[in-house]
């Protein structure tokens, strides 16, 4: 149904309504030591030019050979996006010639993809919705380019220390709808691939790069529109903006009655646009064939067992499980899930003692807060989750009170004793035998004469400064709840 | 069909070669004569037969994933029409 409105400076705009039809290509490096067909580094930082080879410089005459690593890996991201996978399986060249890519072609997959037909549960309105992936292929990374431009000259530098590193790529099939799908989407796939172990996924070191694919039609129908590409997202914030400006973009167009042209569009992050890289006639022709200098590769029976048994359990599921088996609520399941070195850390507190609740309590407000606090990850903090739960348990029993727990934490960090242990040295046990608070109360009652005649006046939030008192003058130990208790009803009998 | 002097004009575009119509014509007729003799396998029943990853028999070996020594930088860089500051140095990139 078109609905034109009154045409503007001669232009006749429609306001039918338009959905995005979005397909994301994701790019992660791989978790290796080494690079992909050589054993370069893949460390990120180091001087240009530094972390290079014959073979990863595109020399005539040098073979490549695959990383065992880099192809586990790729494999246990195939399975853990539930894909299937091609057994054999081969490589393919990607032929372009760029700066950055010292063989003129890119050793890819294309023909006989790693894994295919795969999908990923995604959050959406609170329930889960599945995004097909349509393959997951392994290949390996270009090098960089710096444009470089003063006094006049005009020339570009590169860096080929990235070349040849590791690079998975997942491609989705169009299949999400709007912006916040995307986002939750990159979200969980960012979230599944650190799980997994596969990537470290740090986008300020490229380690995670989108490309996007973009095209609208009229809400409801089921056609596709001429599809845009985006590239250069390099972060899942700059993809957020690259949908918003091209969805906006080709909804204006479309309603102006203007065509939506098939190009491929690069995003300016900085200026919050995108421009045309190429159009549809200057689409790049890569000659895909099958890369002869690598032979097929076999994965057998056990080898895919071994790798599937080394696909963890997926955030999404382990969350609903934390709610569902440790009563945990959607909050604390969500924080205590977002990280799998937390989620491990809290599993293993809770198998130590098996008091979910508190638990988690102590590892939200306690423990990440302080390990946040030092920018230090959960599996770098001092204390073994074991340790963590004895403290928590004497907490729990009484034995010690919540500020007396802080502060035992702390030494643990600084001298590596348990808790129990400090809490004898120190004998910094709560006192919660009235026989031994009685004569601390009787001294804080004949002390402080102004908060006793205002709690005697009717003002009784004046117990609040007494019990103060009294944990000054237990030195933290007394439980505070008692010697409020017992304030009362001393201060009561007076009157 | 046999082969134009466009399309090897593209073809060789493609694999940055610049060519003299002379050698346009002269490769065209080389690429025709090529094709067709390839096409003499499509008059074969293939039907049923398993299609081939590779010429060679046998699997890709892997090797353990430990870096090892890259070369020199100087070393890297000696080919190189350019260098500045350890990059290579190229004509600008226009993207
Ligand atoms: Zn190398």
């Amino acid at each position: 149904m078109l609905c034109l409105t009154a045409p503007e400076a001669g232009v006749r705009v429609s306001d039918m309504e338009y959905e995005p039809v979005i397909g994301l290509e994701t790019h992660a490096e791989l978790l290796t030591e080494s690079k992909l067909w050589c054993r370069c580094s893949t460390r990120f930082g180091e001087p240009p030019n530094t972390q290079t080879c014959p073979i990863c410089l595109g020399m005539p005459g040098v073979l490549p050979v695959l990383n065992e690593r880099a192809f586990e890996l790729a494999l246990r991201a195939a399975l853990a996006l539930n894909c299937a996978i091609n057994r054999p399986t081969f490589f393919d060249r990607k032929n372009y010639y760029y700066p950055d890519l010292p063989k003129n072609y890119q050793v890819s997959q294309n023909y006989c993809n790693l894994g295919e037909d795969g999908w990923i549960e995604i959050p959406v309105d609170a329930e889960l919705r599945r995004v097909g992936i349509h393959n997951v292929h392994l290949e390996e990374d270009a090098g960089k380019n710096l444009h470089a431009q003063h006094g006049g000259a005009h020339y570009s530098l590169v860096d080929l220390n990235r070349a040849g590193t590791p690079l998975l790529e997942i491609v989705t099939r169009p299949e999400m709808h709007s912006v916040a799908e995307a986002d939750a989407f990159m979200h969980t796939l960012r979230r599944l691939l650190l799980y997994a172990g596969v990537s470290d996924c740090k986008m300020q070191e490229g380690s995670l790069r989108f490309e996007a694919s973009v095209s609208m039609r009229p809400a409801g129908s089921d056609g596709l529109g001429t599809r845009v590409e985006v590239k250069n997202l390099n972060s899942i914030k700059a993809v957020r903006g690259a949908l918003e400006y091209e969805i906006e973009r080709q909804t204006r167009r479309l309603r102006e009655g203007r065509p939506v042209e098939m190009e491929t569009r690069l995003w300016d992050a900085e200026r919050g646009r995108s421009a045309v890289m190429r159009t549809k006639e200057e689409a790049q022709d890569y000659r895909y064939f099958p890369e002869p200098d690598l032979l097929p590769v076999e994965i057998s029976d056990r080898e895919l067992a071994r790798v599937r048994a080394s696909v963890p359990e997926m955030p999404v599921l382990r969350r609903s499980r934390f709610e569902r088996d440790y009563g945990l609520s959607e909050y604390n399941a969500s924080v205590l899930t977002d990280s799998k070195q937390v989620a491990d850390y809290f599993e293993a507190c809770v198998a130590a003692y098996d008091s979910p609740g508190s638990v988690a309590n102590w590892i939200m407000n306690e423990a990440l807060a302080l390990t946040n606090r030092r920018g230090i990850g959960i599996a770098e903090f001092e204390i073994s989750p074991e340790r963590l739960a004895g403290l928590v348990r004497l907490l729990n029993e009484g034995r010690i009170n919540a500020r007396v727990a802080r502060d035992i934490m702390h030494k643990m960090i600084d001298t590596g004793k348990d808790a129990p242990t400090l809490v004898r040295e120190e004998g910094a046990e709560q006192v919660s035998d009235r026989s031994a608070l009685d004569p601390v109360i009787q001294q804080v009652i004949e002390e402080n004469p102004q908060p006793v005649q205002d709690y005697l006046a009717g003002s009784k939030k004046a117990v609040g400064a007494l019990v103060g008192q009294v944990m000054r003058l237990s030195r933290g130990k007394a439980d505070p709840k008692l010697a409020g208790q017992m304030l009362r009803q001393k201060l009561d009998r007076m009157q | 069909m046999p082969i134009s002097p466009d399309e090897v004009e593209h073809v060789a575009q493609l694999a940055r070669l610049e060519l003299t119509d002379q050698e346009k014509r002269k490769f065209a007729g080389q690429l025709d004569a090529i094709l067709t003799y390839m096409e003499k396998l499509n008059e074969l029943d293939t039907s049923g037969v398993e299609p081939m990853l590779h010429g060679v028999e046998g699997r890709q070996p892997a090797r353990p994933d430990s870096a090892g020594p890259s070369l020199p930088r100087d070393e890297a860089l000696r080919n190189a029409p350019e260098s500045q500051n350890g990059f290579f140095r190229v004509p600008p990139i226009i993207d």
